[in-house]
């Protein structure tokens, strides 16, 4: 049984007839051009705004759930996150309890370690640089312990340090029957983390598959537009602009 | 770091202290305890009458007026996300004001008594209200700044129009004592709008604090935490109007309290905008009783209005908080 799935789901003319599915243990990678429904996408998935079609969620249809329900089987993790107030990390790691309505110290514990954001849990968020803010958002929504984890773009303008750090945070929490949906601009990270990928454009699935099956010359190039030199049995594997 | 309950536990104790002062405080010297006991037995003498009718009524009303404003300062900029939102933002003050007005002048609401000019200035905040409710449609923060903007001003037109009309000077100047804030020669009666106010706004804030704290970490994040962003986004205006309302309907202006209050308190409560609200209650409740004995120990003669002092006292501040934000954003 698929933990998400959906079918024929379409919103406005931001997204027209996917249907994919996430499965536990895995995770999934959401590629394409800016503005090819990713974004979108992972906000659907989460409950946010409208939309035709169905979304399953193990097996049940979305909204038969409350909106607690949901939050507690799905955590988002949206690509721009600010923090208004200068609340030290441990308290933003808190936040992350909201759906569940309570401060489960061991969860947020838990997610602190995962996040491996132990060294600076007093400090403010403030004074954090722009890796370790990454990984105190994904903190952050690992405490309400999600079984399906979105997360959109989680390593763009993060170092190459960091951009690791992050995706193998979200490779070992899917490793315990959990499930992520991550976007991903950086097509190495994606074919290297993934263990399928859905390739969007124009709000369409162009292609669902392995990364073998979807990272191949034409498609890119039909998709991005321009020329890709693509090396999948190179460790790590490589996909570069021409 | 003071931990929430302990600054609350000071708050409430500097609450009591202060209570006390504002009971001890004037012209006349009498045994406060003794007083409010004579008082409560409704034993008729000096004492009693000086404690418990003149001075008794002053410390409640002060301590609910601050009160209301420190709380929905402190819910209004959780929900803003912006530290320099001031309660009168959502243009309940200017509603009041023009509620308030229409007493002075046309001598509505007659049978409500001493009361009139309360029951006009709440009816009159709820009126701006609800129009800024409807302008403001999703109760997202650019259009609630937008909508209350609109509403205060066209309140505040209004009351020009009035005061341009003024039947007479007496009125006028009733009226613009009235506005410049204080919580002098009000009765106790003045606490039925107040408390019941404070219950119904408060509640309504405190029912979501947990929206408050998680849009700290913007919209999308709150609802994606399974919360109603919009619904209780209007449910905070609601409570925040309600509070402002009563406390402006009562006391008229008394400024930069709802301002001041919670970025006093806010590095005690880790910055959470939840854990906020009770402490900034207790501190509005501590600030206005202070500052309302503060007017009474100056020299004897035209009393400097309670409103005014805070504006004087507040403006500064604001002022220093403008400069240290623009620091922070260059």
């Amino acid at each position: 049984m698929a933990l998400i799935s959906t079918h024929s789901l379409s919103v406005d003319t931001r997204l027209n007839n996917i249907s994919i599915e996430l499965q536990r243990g895995e995770v999934l990678g959401l590629i394409g051009p800016n503005g090819a429904g990713k974004s979108t996408l992972l906000n659907t998935l989460a409950g946010l705004g409208h939309y035709t079609g169905d979304i399953l969620l193990e097996s049940n249809n979305l909204t038969t759930y409350s909106s607690a329900e949901r939050a507690r089987m799905i955590g988002l993790q949206p690509q721009l996150v600010t923090c208004v107030w200068p609340m030290s990390v441990e308290e933003v790691v808190t936040l992350g309890r909201t759906p569940w309505g309570d401060n489960d110290e061991k969860a947020i514990q838990e997610a602190i370690k995962l996040a491996g954001i132990n060294a600076f849990t007093e400090r403010t968020i403030d004074h954090l640089s722009g890796g370790e803010r990454a990984r105190v958002w994904l903190a952050r929504v690992l405490a309400g312990k999600p079984q399906a984890l979105l997360v959109d773009e989680p390593v763009a303008n993060v170092d190459i340090h960091y951009q690791l750090s992050v995706m193998n945070v979200l490779k070992n929490y899917a490793k315990s029957n959990n499930g992520v949906i991550v976007a991903l601009h950086d097509l190495s990270l994606a074919a290297r983390y993934c263990h399928r990928l859905c390739l969007l454009k124009n709000g369409k699935c162009v292609a669902l598959g392995t990364p073998e099956e979807v990272l191949n010359e034409s498609l890119l190039q039909d998709v991005y537009e321009i020329s890709v030199d693509i090396d999948l049995e190179r460790q790590p594997p490589i996909v570069l602009p021409k | 770091m003071v931990s929430k309950l302990t600054i609350t536990f000071y708050l409430f104790i500097m609450l009591i202290l202060v209570t006390w002062l504002s009971l001890w405080v004037g012209s006349v010297h009498v045994p406060v305890f003794g007083g409010l006991t004579d008082w409560l037995f409704g034993i008729v003498n000096d004492r009693a009458v000086i404690v418990g009718e003149i001075r008794l009524p002053r410390t409640l009303i002060a301590i609910f007026v601050g009160g209301a404003l420190g709380m929905s300062g402190a819910a209004l900029q959780g929900l803003l996300r912006n530290p320099l939102v001031e309660p009168g933002l959502v243009g309940a003050s200017q509603g009041a004001a023009l509620g308030a007005a229409s007493v002075f002048y046309f001598g509505l609401f007659s049978v409500a008594g001493s009361l009139a000019v309360t029951v006009a200035g709440l009816l009159g905040a709820l009126v701006a209200l609800s129009l800024m409710l409807l302008l403001s449609g999703t109760g997202k923060p650019s259009l609630v700044i937008l909508a209350g903007l609109a509403i205060s001003t066209i309140a505040g037109a209004a009351l020009a129009v009035v005061l341009n009309f003024a039947p007479n000077p007496y009125a006028m100047q009733e009226l613009v004592f009235w506005l410049l804030g204080s919580v002098s020669n009000r009765g106790l009666d003045s606490l039925f709008v107040l408390v019941p106010a404070l219950l119904i706004g408060g509640g309504l804030i405190w029912s979501q604090r947990r929206l408050l704290a998680a849009l700290g970490l913007g919209e999308q994040v709150a609802e994606s935490m399974g919360l109603a962003v919009n619904r209780g986004s209007r449910i905070v205006v609601l409570g925040t109007a309600v509070l402002v309302g009563a406390a402006v309907s009562v006391a008229g202006n008394i400024g930069f309290v709802g301002l001041l209050v919670p970025h006093l308190i806010r590095p005690f409560t880790k910055y959470r905008p939840d854990k906020l609200l009770i402490p900034s209650a207790l501190a509005g409740a501590v600030l206005v009783c202070g500052a309302d004995i503060f007017v009474r120990l100056l020299p004897y003669g035209q009393e400097l209005k309670l409103g005014v002092l805070t504006s004087l006292l507040g403006a500064p501040f604001f002022i220093w908080l403008v400069v240290r934000e623009g620091k922070r954003w260059l």
